[in-house]
């Protein structure tokens, strides 16, 4: 017997949720126990007084899952809103990484140049290694670690993805 | 600011401020604190169960019967994880609940203490929400907060974790004057009007519309039940009802089908499938409802009302969501139809076709003579009880579908069972939950030899409250339900199903200090049910039926509402690897 895929696609959500203590596990909860995917999630407090926190999902599902995932997250108690800014229209991702690679030589060049390329900027230096910092699209962080694995990636740690639409409307 | 009190005492004057009676609990050392100030006051009454399972079940029996939150008290750890099945089970039927768990002190939280365990951790995705309290003074306010989550909107159970020290330390409490708005938590009461609107034009127009009804509707309150009746009184359409809707629509109305379903009749699955307008209020689409999705009623427009927006487009798309109370939705529909001055369409052909497929007798089963057949003996016990109003409740299985199908319900609030979650063991301690809300009412629990057994403890605490619960167990010695799914896809391989040690039940009443009666044969059908309704006090029955029965109709899971089982030699022995993934 096999089980049939399913046509997906990829949304980011903003979920603003009273920033009290377990609210991390229940959104994250939510999707393992329903079966959801889990792409990118980042959670941080957004307001003066630290009481609302913005997390920033990336699932991805067929579209009726998708209106699931934000019905669900809708209903959960301390869940104060849930904007699909994929269905919202324009908006920015952004994500950022920080990327050690290792090297003398040839290779210490050409991964200085890279980075110039991305417009990362060195955090960190030792005669045999440097740290970049690069933002961008998750993208754009795929394309540097790819270009950083040829010339001496150690270990890359990334944030994963926080999102606002463009214009001057808030969501 | 009042005078300082401990949070022990605050948790009970919130309780009692917020019109609390009764708490279903059992002590342990993690609520000692609280098991005092409730010795030390003359409000609320607290019935001790003998497993804290009992008293989650319990709980759900009071509310489900009475309309009012049910309420639960235990220890930390095993007091705790006793009472998660109940507490799932009242998440699943959407049942009122506020579950008060005692914990280790702050201080001892996380270093795996003598009864720890992260009871928060553990009912996060089995409440409708949970509170861990580390501060006494927000005691008053987040039991409060509970009470209202747990009755408003999509009612469900809401866990509060009370470290021990919290029940102990001092703090102020005064009472809200009236509910405070929630930050965050607003469930739409109010349906929009334009939906409404264009929900009254569907209706209006349909030819062959039915109206499919379910337990949002027993929860939306007595009202809402009367606001269908008229709803249907105006639009003429047949109603059938969800195993946990029954009870909303009189049975005896000539407009009513049935139950749908696996297990519902023929009547109410063709009229599903043919049906052109499905007006589905307070009820989900679940799988055991809507049998194969792709072949679900594919010729209908769909209106979905439910007031939990995530319902809506869940299993099944609709054409028109309308998220809301039922009650208001069917009051706002009437009101605009009056208003419109519609006509209802000629229905006659619909109720023709109908009639053609009630006549398939789908609830028809071969009598015998030699032994007690189970569903004859529901319909006697229907019969000599109906008078009575009696409140049922039931264990899950096979005895569940055939009190679902021939115990017929005229009133809502009279019929207690586990229909999301399934729980065997749900009966008996629902049925002294009801008992405790309605002491004068007629309370039987309709249950299957295997199920009683999983609450059977509760037993001691009907004798101990003078509850006269009366247990009437179809005995056929296998568990039903699994027998009956083995015969279908595995060949009647009956895998452990069987019950090759039961004890004698009579007997085992009698240790309980209950009544014990047996019931044999079908001529001592009638004088045992009238035996055991002559008893004052709590009587079980164990009345032997027909061991091999199975239950039908049946939709065979994956099956389409048009491919029913009428009967057990239409049941085809062994299904493939597709099939039997399917539950």
């Amino acid at each position: 017997m096999q089980i049939p895929p399913q046509a997906s696609e990829r949304h980011t959500l903003s979920v603003t949720v009273d920033n009290e203590a377990g609210i991390l596990a229940r959104i994250a909860g939510m999707f393992s126990a329903r079966g959801y995917n889990i792409e990118s999630l980042t959670v941080a407090d957004v307001t003066e007084d630290a009481a609302i926190s913005r997390i920033t999902v990336v699932t991805s599902g067929p579209p009726s899952v998708i209106e699931q995932i934000i019905a669900q997250l809708d209903r959960l108690v301390p869940v104060h809103r849930v904007t699909d800014l994929t269905a919202w229209g324009p908006h920015v991702t952004r994500e950022l990484a920080l990327v050690k690679v290792a090297g003398v030589g040839d290779h210490r060049i050409e991964a200085m140049r890279l980075a110039e390329v991305y417009r990362a900027r060195v955090v960190d230096a030792t005669i045999g290694s440097f740290v970049f910092e690069v933002t961008g699209t998750p993208e754009k962080i795929d394309k540097f670690t790819e270009l950083m694995r040829e010339v001496g990636l150690v270990e890359v740690a990334r944030t994963g993805v926080v999102a606002i639409t463009r214009g001057r409307e808030a969501v | 600011m009042t005078a300082e009190r401990s949070g022990a005492e605050i948790l009970i004057q919130a309780l009692t401020d917020l019109g609390v009676e009764v708490v279903f609990g059992y002590p342990g050392g993690a609520v000692l604190p609280i098991y005092d100030a409730l010795f030390r006051q003359d409000k609320i009454r607290h019935i001790l169960v003998r497993q804290e399972g009992g008293a989650a079940h319990a709980a759900e029996g009071y509310a489900r019967a009475t309309g009012k939150p049910g309420v639960v008290l235990v220890t930390s750890g095993p007091g705790a994880t006793n009472a998660v099945t109940g507490i799932a089970d009242a998440l699943m039927d959407s049942i009122p609940m506020v579950v008060i768990t005692g914990q280790v002190p702050t201080a001892l939280i996380g270093t795996d203490a003598f009864q720890e365990c992260d009871t928060v951790g553990i009912t996060r995705h089995c409440t409708k929400h949970n509170y861990l309290v580390k501060d006494p003074a927000r005691i008053g306010e987040v039991v409060h907060e509970a009470f209202h989550i747990a009755t408003s909107g999509r009612p469900g159970p809401v866990v509060i974790d009370l470290p021990k020290d919290v029940q102990v330390a001092t703090a102020g409490y005064t009472r809200p004057d009236a509910p405070v708005a929630h930050r965050s938590y607003k469930p739409q009461v109010n349906p929009d009007a334009r939906l409404i609107e264009a929900a009254v034009e569907m209706l209006a127009a349909a030819e062959r519309p039915i109206l499919y009804t379910g337990g949002g509707i027993i929860n939306a309150g007595p009202t809402a039940s009367l606001m269908l009746q008229q709803l249907q009184a105006l639009c003429g359409a047949p109603v059938t009802s969800t195993l946990m809707g029954l009870g909303c629509f009189p049975a005896s109305h000539p407009a009513f089908l049935g139950m749908l379903g696996m297990h519902g009749t023929y009547e109410a699955n063709h009229s599903m499938h043919d049906a052109d307008l499905i007006l589905c209020l307070g009820a989900r689409f679940d799988d055991r409802v809507t049998g194969r999705l792709d072949a679900f009623s594919p010729k209908s427009k769909k209106i979905h009302v439910d007031i939990d927006r995530s319902s809506i487009n869940k299993n099944v798309r609709v054409d028109l969501g309308i998220v809301g109370d039922v009650g208001v939705a069917m009051a706002d529909m009437v009101a605009l139809w009056k208003a419109r001055g519609h006509e209802r369409q000629d229905l006659t052909p619909w109720f023709a076709r109908i009639d053609g497929w009630r006549a398939k007798q789908s609830l028809a089963y071969p009598p015998s003579v030699a032994e007690i057949m189970p569903q004859h003996a529901i319909k006697r016990l229907w019969a000599a009880t109906n008078h009575l109003s009696p409140i049922i409740s039931t264990e899950v299985g096979q005895h569940q579908m055939w009190a679902a199908q021939h115990f017929d319900f005229e009133r809502p609030n009279k019929w207690l069972t586990s229909g999301g979650l399934g729980t065997m063991g749900y009966g008996l301690p629902a049925a002294i939950g009801a008992q405790i809300g309605f002491p004068d009412a007629l309370v039987i629990d309709i249950a299957g030899e295997a199920s009683i057994q999983m609450n059977i403890q509760e037993m001691a605490t009907a004798l101990q409250y003078e509850l006269p619960v009366k247990v009437f167990i179809l005995n056929n010695e296998y568990m039903g339900m699994v027998r009956q799914w083995q015969d279908l896809t595995y060949a009647g391989r009956h895998s452990h199903s069987y019950s090759e040690a039961l004890p004698d039940f009579v007997k085992l009443a009698e240790a309980y200090g209950w009544t014990g009666i047996r019931i044999q044969k079908p001529d001592e059908l009638d004088d045992g049910i009238a035996q055991m309704l002559a008893v004052k006090g709590p009587v079980m029955v164990d009345c032997r039926v027909s061991k091999m029965t199975n239950c039908f109709p049946m939709i065979p899971s994956g099956a389409a509402h048009t491919e029913m089982l009428m009967q057990a030699e239409e049941v085809s022995g062994e299904m493939d690897d597709a099939a039997r993934a399917l539950v």
